[in-house]
Formats: C-alpha cells, structure tokens, sequence
C-alpha cells in the first residue's frame, strides 16, 4: 500500500471558472453579489423593489436561479432591465458554469451591477464560488434567530445579512438582536440591514450599502491604463 | 443533495490521479472538509457509495478529516479551535475573536495498490 498526497480544492474545476470570471468581471468593472437564503426568504421582492428605485440610467442587470419556471423573471422583467432565469432542472445551486453561459451574449461594459439571485437553500449554494465580489444572506424574521448557527457556513461566507421582512416583527417571536449576534458569532464582520419590502422601511439602508460596495469595489481595482 | 457535486468532484480527482499511475488501484481517498463548507457528512458518504457502486472504483473508502472552525483572538492573537460558535479566548478570557477557518474542501491523500505487477512493469524493475 502506498499513500500520495493529493493536493487543490475539491471543487477545483468550479474555483477555476470562477476566478476566470471574478477576472472578467474587474476587468469590466461590474459589481457581482450573489444572493443566498432559504426559499420564500424575499429575494425576488428585494429585487423588485431595487429595481423599481432605479433610474432608467441605472447600468443593472439580474440573473435569478430557480429549480423550476421562470416566474422569478418575468416578475424581475417588468422594470425594463435585463434579467435572465437560470432554469437548474433540479440542481439545489447555482454553479459558476451556469453564469458563465448565461452572460455570454451580454456585453458586460454596459454594466456596472450584476445581482444573481441564487437558488432558495442556505446550504448548498455556499459550496458554489460564483466569481461574485459579495455574497448576501437574507434571513427573514420568520425562520427563527438560530438560524446563523444552525447553518453556519453562508453567514460565514456573507458580507451582508439582510433582515427581511422586518414588518412581521410585531407578529411573531423574533429576537433580531440575538439573531444579529449569532450571525457575528460566525463571522464577526457582518454588515447588517433591516428591511421590509412592504413599507420599505430600511430600504433606503439596503441601497446605500449596495452604492457604497460599488465604490469600495472600484476603489480597489487597480487603475485604468489610458 | 449538493453532495452529489461533491462526491463527483473527488471521484474526478481520483481519476485524474490514477491516470498518472497507471496499473495502480485506488483504495481509499481522504478529504478534508471544514464545519463551515456547508457538507453534510452522512449526505456525502451516501454519495459518493452510490455514485462508485458497479463501477471500477466501487469499495474506494472515503476518509473525511472533519475539521472545526479556528478563531483568532483580537486582543491577545491567540488562535484556537471553536466549538459551538462559542468564542471565548483561552488565552484571555476575551470574546473579541474572530473566525480565520473552517470552510476549506481539500484533497488530502490517496492510498493506491499496484496491480499484479504486468509484464512491462517487471521488466522496467530488472
Ligand atoms: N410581510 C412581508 N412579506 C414579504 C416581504 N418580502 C417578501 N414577502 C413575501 O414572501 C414571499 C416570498 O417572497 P419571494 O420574494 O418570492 O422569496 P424568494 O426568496 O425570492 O423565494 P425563492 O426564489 O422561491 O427562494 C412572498 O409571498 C412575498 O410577498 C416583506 O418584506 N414583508
Ligand atoms: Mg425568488
Ligand atoms: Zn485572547
């Protein structure tokens, strides 16, 4: 019997498509985030609700993963910017390979914003590198503010916990102050807004930080040659 | 089940070893996977037997090195192993500590047999 160490990522063919793609997309100076969390969290209405505050002028587009249907698109569609459904058939995550054949045709100097929507699960989609410069969690105040311990590995991974649905608060049993705690148990770090997509309370939090991480974003590409 | 994936994965770099050594049969692979990659241990096992079952590789042991998260003190730079996210410093008594690892999916080792040894091999040795 003979042992050889084997060496790299498990995922490795997925890591390489993604830092291709985390390349391209600092060449062309387009912000991607990546937003996780378990179905029905409120991803799709962040959305319209950020695409509705946008000015026409806004260079944004969408990519929103689903198992099934294209509802997710046609709702996103209405506010006149690109969006494309990434139809999985099954696959509980987005994978880089998906966002690389799902922007081929577009022209990513006429972005400056990308959002992917991923798949509703916490788990898997965190395994999934997509080139992005931030992963997002939402964490709706209806699952419970264990939530960040139980499935450590995306709050880890996670710039931003966005509190959805904060309207709910006064209905059910949510400690938001202990589930921001356990959230920064896993990571320290994290940045957190609140927001309800219903009275649009704390949207105005979600879209300054989203400006904001542009500008951090382009802050650290190196400058442009003339 | 993105363990599926995952099991692939390592099954891909079985391969890709063994077609590096030819006449040798894989026996056990060993990963090493972080509390934090977001992998269900029971899930993977599941996987990866189903994926080898029927196959060349079928009986390749899976060895997952499950790894606890490490922290790192902010006050004092003590590093140190987490447990239930709790994140009281050893060293200080301080719970200013920041996550540094725990969602790394590795390769670690492969163990192979030689096969009967072939003809070629033989005269290769004398
Ligand atoms: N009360 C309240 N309901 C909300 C809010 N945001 C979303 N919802 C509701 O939550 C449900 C799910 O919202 P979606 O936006 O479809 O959730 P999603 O995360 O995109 O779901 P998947 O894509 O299927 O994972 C819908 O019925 C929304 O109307 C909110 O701020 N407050
Ligand atoms: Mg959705
Ligand atoms: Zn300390």
């Amino acid at each position: 019997m003979n042992r050889v160490p084997l060496e790299g990522k498990v995922l490795n063919e997925n890591a390489r498509v993604a830092a291709e793609l985390r390349e391209r997309f600092r060449e062309h100076r387009v912000l991607v985030v990546n937003l996780i969390s378990s179905p029905g969290s409120g991803k799709t209405t962040l959305l319209e609700k950020t695409l509705e505050s946008f000015s026409a002028a806004e260079r944004v587009s969408v990519l929103t993963g689903d198992l099934q249907t294209e509802n997710d698109a046609n709702r996103l569609k209405r506010y006149g910017f690109p969006v494309k459904q990434i139809t999985t058939g099954g696959t509980c995550h987005l994978d880089a390979r998906m966002i690389e054949k799902h922007i081929a045709d577009w022209d990513l100097d006429k972005l400056d914003l990308l959002i992917v929507e991923n798949v509703g699960n916490l788990v898997c989609p965190s395994s999934y590198d997509l080139g992005e410069a931030a992963k997002i969690v939402l964490l709706s105040v209806t699952e419970g503010e264990d939530k960040p311990l139980k499935y450590p590995s995306i709050f880890f991974k996670s710039e931003l916990m966005v509190l959805t649905k904060t309207d709910l608060l006064p209905y059910v049993p949510f400690d938001a102050a202990l589930a921001i705690e356990n959230a920064r148990r896993v990571h320290a770090e994290m940045e957190v807004v609140r927001v309800s997509c219903l009275t649009g309370h704390g949207m105005q939090d979600w879209l300054n930080w989203l400006e904001q991480r542009k500008h951090a974003f382009l802050a650290g590409l190196p400058e442009t040659v003339a | 089940m993105h363990e599926m994936g995952i099991a692939n994965s390592i099954l891909d770099g079985v391969a890709k070893e063994l077609r590096q050594r030819p006449g040798s049969r894989a026996v056990k692979v060993g990963v090493r996977i972080g509390e934090l990659a977001g992998v269900d241990p029971d899930a993977l096992s599941f996987a990866f037997e189903a994926l080898t079952l029927d196959t060349p590789l079928a009986g390749l042991v899976l060895d997952v090195e499950y790894r606890a998260p490490r922290s790192r003190c902010r006050d004092c730079s003590r590093e140190f192993e987490v447990r239930n996210f709790e994140l009281l410093c050893p060293g200080c008594g301080g719970v200013n500590a920041e996550c540094i690892s725990g969602d790394e999916m590795e390769f670690a080792y492969l163990e192979v047999e030689e096969d009967e040894p072939c003809a070629a091999g033989r005269k290769s040795s004398e």
